[in-house]
């Protein structure tokens, strides 16, 4: 770890009916650090960031956030603490142009005045690459921009934590290029990141840090070329 | 909040309802004033239900269930003290928020039709406990006696033209300011995606509640002068569906999405009902909404307002 310890999940469980999603899971994010979360379909990842999130509350165990116990907390509520989020599928809001949607997001987490939110906004977007898109509808967008608007939408929050939900499945390979450099710079403003990801060549480069999940439990972590040649994350991906 | 074009249109249109209806400008037939009437009370209810349904796209089936409340509040406070007018107003506009209040905490879960469903259930609830209730008449109805005339108005009529000329001008410039607020905005992330609001940091809860509040005061206010305006009123009439169909049918005609919307359908589609009600008869009316409904649901989507955006060109 980097720095102060700014998230910490301890010991996370949560059931659908009788399927365990997550089994007890524990993991730290220090302040400033790039975490990569990762593992097969199904084994609980984005279930672990919608309790992160506030979108699921867990059954058992606590999230701490900057010291802040986050359980019962309604996700507007983590939002406004430093938390964000962006959707694997992204969730534009259809009906508003991309400055809009970030203008919900700047008024209503980050308490900017209506003045305010086209200058901040804008100041996002440029750092984005959306600034020539500002006045378009955001329903019409294409998917790398529509993935790009999640990420400035996140930003326009202020996180001190962003929660990356793959958001770069099924780019082309510059596209990919394109984002993790978004977030590597966003990084480099001092924003915190887990990066939610399947695209192996994107996380390995990105992360810091990385925690396996698999069928609900954390199965490994550690750095990138650690995690790689752990015997249980090859049995996970790859069978016995 | 500044003042502008709106502003002055609207007190333009007040002092033209207080000319007409106290001094007599207009050698107006006194039926149009009964005919006004109708449309103008659309005009406050299509723009209460678009608060919910058009800004938040929460679907309110339960528009007569709240127009009828209203309406009962006026039955109980005239048996109770022979209220006047202007305290009935206020006080169904009160019972009908807190009514809005509490749908909204016991209907916070439910999305989409299963929200329509339960406040279409609602409506039928409190028609039964009304149509139970002995002291507002049961299923019998109440009478109110309202005075022939009033000063300055001259015919009681034409004074409850003005009442709810001004109650539509007070609606339509709370939907505008809403539909320009902060709120406003939420309300349209809501409609959007509530996930993606919530997690924009929009509190997605309380916006809820204060549309469903201020939605059911404005409905509440619609209800209220309906006893004195029929001078009676039964379970059957005051929870009539037609309100809910046409208070979902305006905006949807008019556009659902801005304070216009409703004013337009309601001001259209009210005064074709109006006028086929004479002319053809009053069975027509709900044939002329569903025709006109289909036609705007497949040809004109985003309403009037839609297709005056695209003709512009400058539609998004």
């Amino acid at each position: 770890m980097t720095g102060d310890r700014l998230l910490a999940v301890r010991s996370v469980t949560k059931r659908f009916g009788g399927f365990v999603a997550l089994d007890e899971v524990s993991l730290d994010v220090a302040a400033g650090e790039r975490f990569g979360l990762i593992g097969p379909n199904g084994s609980g990842k984005t279930t672990l960031i919608n309790c992160i999130s506030g979108t699921l509350a867990n059954d058992s165990g606590e999230i701490v956030f900057k010291g802040t116990v986050l359980d019962g907390r309604k996700p507007h509520d983590r939002t406004r603490l430093g938390i964000s989020r962006s959707f694997q599928i992204p969730k534009p809001f259809r009906s508003m142009t991309v400055l809009e949607n970030l203008g919900i997001a700047l008024e209503y987490a980050s308490g900017a005045g209506p003045r305010e939110v086209e200058d901040r906004g804008m100041t996002i977007l440029e750092t984005i690459g959306l600034a020539d898109r500002a006045t378009e509808n955001s329903g019409k967008l294409t998917q790398i921009d529509m993935r790009k608007l999640e990420l400035a939408r996140a930003m326009a929050t202020e996180p001190e934590l962003l929660i990356s939900d793959e958001a770069m499945a099924g780019l082309s390979s510059t596209e990919v290029d394109d984002i993790l450099e978004i977030l590597f710079r966003m990084n480099e403003r001092g924003i915190t990141i887990i990066m939610i990801e399947h695209i192996m060549r994107a996380v390995m480069r990105f992360s810091e840090r990385i925690v396996v999940l698999d069928a609900g439990r954390k199965i490994a972590e550690g750095k990138p070329d650690e995690i790689v040649h752990d015997p249980e994350v090859e049995r996970a991906y790859l069978g016995e | 909040m500044r003042l502008d074009a709106f502003h002055v249109t609207a007190v333009v249109i007040a002092l033209l309802g207080a000319a007409i209806t106290i001094f007599d400008l207009l050698p107006i037939n006194k039926f149009y004033f009964f005919a006004g009437y109708v449309v103008l009370q659309y005009v406050v209810l299509a723009t209460a239900w678009n608060i919910m349904g058009g800004y938040m796209g929460y679907v309110n089936f339960g528009t007569a269930g709240f127009f009828a409340v209203g309406a009962y509040t006026s039955v109980v406070l005239y048996n109770l003290m022979k209220a006047p007018l202007l305290l009935m107003i206020p006080v169904a506009g009160v019972v009908c928020a807190l009514l809005g209040l509490g749908m909204g905490y016991l209907t916070l879960r439910l999305r989409g039709v299963f929200f329509a469903i339960a406040t279409l259930a609602m409506a039928i609830v409190l028609e039964t406990l009304v149509v139970n209730w002995d002291y507002v008449g049961g299923a019998t109805g109440a009478y109110i006696l309202r005075a022939r005339e009033i000063a300055p108005f001259g015919d009681y009529v034409e004074f409850l033209f003005f009442v709810m000329l001004l109650l539509a001008i007070f609606a339509v410039a709370v939907a505008r300011w809403i539909g320009r607020s902060k709120t406003g905005r939420g309300f349209a992330a809501i409609r959007d995606d509530e996930v993606a609001a919530e997690c924009a940091g929009v509190p997605t809860l309380r916006l809820k509640l204060i549309a469903t509040t201020v939605s059911g005061f404005l409905m509440g206010v619609a209800g209220a002068p309906f006893v004195l305006y029929v001078g009676f009123v039964e379970p059957s009439s005051a929870f009539n569906l037609v309100y809910a169909v046409n208070s979902i049918a305006m905006p949807m005609i008019g556009g659902a999405t801005t304070w216009v919307g409703p004013l337009i359908g309601a001001l259209l589609l009210g005064s074709v009902q109006q006028i086929a009600t004479v002319t053809i008869s009053s069975e027509l009316n709900l044939l002329i909404v569903g025709v006109l409904l289909v036609f705007f649901v497949i040809a004109a989507p985003e309403g009037i307002v839609g297709l005056v955006r695209k003709w512009r060109g400058g539609g998004r």
